[in-house]
């Protein structure tokens, strides 16, 4: 018992001016609360924070590393889905 | 005792509680059971030493001798020093240094609840700021106490022992002295006797809901507010102060 591992949490922020969570990083924990309380105290010491969301890290499905050509090597060539093709006024100024 | 000697007298038994749990709490730093709980644990120390640079600054000038908060640091010798004795206690393992935490901040919280009123602007605005801080230090000793009472048979005998070991100086947060009798009839100081039921209570309520026991013991062991200190303070100001004396012009 002594030497099992509390479970593994991921870690995501909202900084003062940030609109979304942002993934930080990870920490152990034995439940929810004290993944919280561990978080507020390793990731948000220099003031890094205003909100605080901890997942579970078994809980997070990730794709698979070897399934990157298939998964994105498709949009690369479909240069037209990004929006730099369109003149912009000046007026209108940085978009 | 003039009421200036009183205040200096108590800045000092705030500051140096502060301090000297600080130090023992820094003896930590790397050697925390897990890193996040290393981390946590030196958090609180910084704000206790941070606590503790505020008031010494004021005794410092309420003394009017010139002497800065590092001079009353590091130049004091144990007689000099006025912080309850529990805060000298050595940090044992983990389940020890949660113990005293948690006697201690449940106690501060309280303390800085009342100093908050305080008719000397300084103690009910570093009463206000500091609160903040301990709220958050008595949270989390109170949780460590709930999981290791409530854990297993080893971790329930890591914290029954110290909290039994340890009951003995929580008598002395409650102990009243001359400097108390001078500050509270001008409405500086907080009266003691008015935390010490609510402080029971928390203690009692947490302690049987952590399953351990309340120790029956009630031999109060007192003389730090009085500069008499157990024998370990003097090894924490050997540490901590042979820098600053070693070489007394150093900055840093």
């Amino acid at each position: 018992m002594a030497n099992e591992n509390w479970p593994l949490w991921e870690v995501f922020i909202r900084s003062r001016q940030g609109l979304n969570h942002k993934h930080v990083g990870s920490l152990r924990a034995a439940d929810q609360e004290m993944a919280i309380e561990n978080a507020r105290d390793v990731y948000t010491r220099r003031s890094e924070g205003v909100s605080i969301w901890v997942v579970l890290s078994a809980n997070v499905h990730a794709s698979n590393p070897s399934d990157k050509g298939p998964m994105f090597d498709p949009a690369e060539d479909k240069v037209y889905r990004h929006p730099t093709f369109y003149d912009i006024p000046d007026e209108i100024g940085h978009m | 005792m003039t009421e200036q000697d009183a205040l200096f007298d108590y800045c000092l038994r705030i500051g140096d509680s502060s301090l000297i749990i600080g130090h023992r709490l820094s003896e930590w730093c790397g050697h925390g059971p897990i890193l996040e709980e290393d981390i946590a644990i030196i958090n609180v120390s910084l704000d206790l030493v941070g606590q503790a640079r505020s008031v010494l600054d004021y005794a410092g000038k309420i003394e009017g001798k010139g002497r800065s908060e590092d001079d009353l640091a590091y130049l004091r010798d144990v007689a000099f020093y006025r912080n309850h004795l529990i805060c000298e206690q050595p940090n044992g393992d983990y389940g020890r240094t949660i113990v005293r935490q948690f006697l201690f901040d449940s106690f501060h919280y309280l303390f800085l609840n009342e100093l908050v009123n305080s008719k000397d602007d300084f103690f009910s605005g570093y009463a206000e700021k500091s609160l903040k801080e301990v709220i958050y230090h008595m949270q989390h000793s109170t949780k460590w106490m709930l999981r290791m009472g409530d854990g297993t048979e080893e971790s329930h005998r890591r914290v029954q022992e110290p909290l039994n070991d340890l009951w003995r100086f929580t008598g002395e947060f409650f102990a009243v002295n001359e400097v108390d009798k001078i500050l509270i009839s001008n409405g500086i100081a907080v009266d003691l006797n008015k935390i010490k039921p609510k402080w029971k209570q928390y203690v009692r309520e947490i302690i049987e809901d952590a399953t351990l026991t309340l120790p029956t013991n009630d031999w109060e062991q007192l003389g730090g507010k009085e500069g008499r200190h157990t024998e370990h303070l003097g090894f924490i100001l050997a540490e901590m102060q042979f820098l600053p004396r070693a070489y007394p012009d150093a900055t840093w």
